[in-house]
């Protein structure tokens, strides 16, 4: 028992056929390595032009992608200002807008039909017109519809009074717009996550006495987290990205400020090869957050999470037996309760 | 402690509950036997105001279920003022319905803590007093879905007595476990029966009925049809309703 492929089948004895002594010969896969082929030939081709080639661009001989200029406005001080913007609008906009993705999908589900209808028609609203068209609206229609913001008695002369020009910055109008349309996306999403919670939990719960806050907030919306975080992940990410509308505005994010730049030396390609590297790196770092936020809210739903890609490195390279994690043990400090 | 005078249900044209009358004295237990369909649950689920009643009266130990009476009128509760009636009445469901991103600890505790704003260390030496109790203090720390489902059903009857409830309900508590598990809830609950707690009990366990039942009752197209001593019902019925059906369970 020497050779491995020779395998022992049990209970097969001479007289059945002698498959017990039989080389088993693995099916072949012929076009797996061909297109296998393919894409590193490809791939070759595509460092070789990204790293290795050179151009004659106005009677100049220089690397194909720059990466020196690259290299020389990644660590500018305008562009991390920018990026300082852009992750402000961020998670402005993402936080603004899970709250009232929660409210509006509380509302939604109220049997109170002006409740449901008007949470129904902000969506309908700010999801059917594009964000980019709301950031400019915030910053220019506001003040021309409204010129003076008053605050008071509805109908009655307000006590304070301003002007919109003075409240509605770029950095205002960008991040209102930016968080009012993520809330009718994100209302849709923990609609989706409360629908799919059982309802026996909600009867148990009140079925205990506990109100119907208490009931949403430590049963419903726990459970729901497992559907809304993926997709809520996927927002965040999405948003990252979709804060460079505020290119419009002249809000100096991280594509703004690239651009800013590449408007003085003419170095478009590089400029734009910073802001991607920056966008990637960050949406690469809010890509693991999310792997451990949805092993996070798994508790319950699997018996046993299995191990992070992290915990496999080491079990391969050290030998090391993590046993499977029993549900909470890993993410203590995310504790729910006191 | 249970009194349902002329109680009546429906969802939309469907009557449900067509004139229940029922009593339910402290200390009894009280078994509900019936078809699919003839209202069992949904009687359970309007004495704990999970299903508001549109016609007669449901009174919980005096009071009536989910209204207050003043004068000739009668004012529909708050929210609150519910959930402090069913804080004091336990439920035990068909399908456990435990907080499966709690452990087992937690799910016990979590009325205690939440409702009654119990101390956590007060709640957590209850909790696991009644583990121990259905016989699962190793099984403190697991989530639900470890569980089989008889352990998960002895899991949800700690909860509902963590409240220290003065009338248990359950809906057939047994009906989605494996036959060889249901001798361990069922034995809890005799425990339970034999402690003096009042209960309210949906089953289709004919031989818990007739041990540990004070009272039968069989339903038919939401109305009482029959009740009495759980020995006497089961073995001489009077309704020719009450005879087919058992002819068909027993």
């Amino acid at each position: 028992m020497t050779d491995p492929t020779v395998r022992p089948s049990p209970g097969g004895g001479e007289g059945d056929g002698g498959r017990s002594n039989m080389k088993i010969v693995p099916v072949r896969h012929p076009g797996r390595w061909v297109a296998s082929a393919v894409i590193l030939v490809l791939a070759a081709m595509l460092i070789n032009t990204m790293f290795f080639s050179h151009v004659t661009r106005g009677g100049v001989r220089e690397g194909r992608y720059q990466w020196g200029v690259v290299g020389k406005y990644l660590f500018a001080a305008p562009i991390f200002r920018g990026i300082v913007v852009t992750l402000e609008l961020t998670v402005i906009a993402m936080v603004v807008g899970i709250v009232f993705g929660i409210v509006l999908a509380v509302m939604r589900l109220s049997p109170n039909w002006l409740l449901s209808g008007s949470a129904w028609i902000y969506i309908w609203f700010f999801r059917g017109t594009p964000v980019l068209v709301q950031i400019i609206f915030w910053y220019e229609g506001i003040s021309y519809l409204y010129p003076h913001l008053g605050f008071g008695i509805p109908f009655a002369t307000p006590f304070v009074n301003v002007n919109a020009n003075v409240l509605v910055t770029s950095f205002t109008a960008g991040a209102l717009g930016l968080s009012f349309n993520e809330g009718a996306y994100m209302a849709e999403i923990v609609r989706a996550g409360i629908i799919s919670v059982d309802e026996g939990q909600t009867e148990a719960a009140q079925s205990l006495g506990m109100a119907k806050f208490q009931t949403m907030r430590r049963i419903v919306l726990p459970q729901a987290m497992r559907v809304i975080i993926p997709p809520t992940g996927n927002e965040t990410i999405s948003m990252l990205k979709t804060t460079s509308l505020v290119y419009a505005i002249a809000l100096a994010d991280l594509f703004t400020a690239a651009t800013n730049i590449s408007n003085t030396n003419y170095e478009v390609v590089p400029l734009l090869l910073v802001a991607s590297l920056w966008y990637l790196f960050f949406t690469s770092l809010l890509t693991v957050g999310q792997y451990y936020v949805e092993r996070y809210y798994a508790r319950g739903s699997t018996r046993a999470l299995p191990p992070t890609p992290i915990q496999r490195i080491r079990q391969s390279f050290f030998h090391v037996r993590i046993k499977p994690v029993p549900a909470m043990a890993d993410a203590p400090w995310l504790a729910p309760h006191e | 402690m249970v009194r349902a005078t002329q109680v009546h249900k429906s969802f939309g044209r469907l009557d449900v509950l067509r004139g229940i009358d029922l009593v339910v004295n402290p200390g009894e237990v009280l078994c509900l036997i019936g078809p699919s369909g003839s209202g069992k649950s949904t009687f359970l689920r309007c004495i704990n105001h999970l299903e508001k009643i549109d016609g007669g009266e449901l009174a919980v130990d005096g009071e009536l279920v989910g209204y207050r009476r003043s004068g000739d009128r009668l004012y529909e509760l708050k929210d609150r003022e519910v959930c402090g009636k069913r804080a004091e009445i336990g439920m035990v469901f068909q399908r456990f319905n435990l907080f499966p991103h709690m452990s087992v600890l937690d799910n016990v505790m979590a009325g205690p803590v939440r409702v009654k704003r119990e101390s956590s260390s007060t709640a957590r030496d209850r909790a696991v007093r009644l583990l121990e109790r259905v016989g699962l203090a190793d099984k403190v720390k697991s989530y639900p879905n470890q569980l089989s489902g008889g352990q998960q059903q002895r899991v949800a009857i700690a909860r509902a007595l963590a409240m220290e409830p003065k009338l248990m309900l359950f809906d057939e508590p047994t009906s989605a476990l494996d036959p060889e598990l249901v001798g361990d809830v069922l034995d809890v609950m005799r425990g339970l029966a034999e402690e003096g707690m009042t209960m309210i009990v949906v089953t289709h366990e004919m031989g818990f009925a007739r041990e540990v039942g004070d009272t039968l009752v069989f339903m038919d197209g939401g109305v009482v049809v029959e009740s009495g001593d759980p020995r006497a019902v089961l073995t001489a019925p009077q309704h020719e309703r009450t005879k087919s059906f058992l002819s068909k369970v027993l």
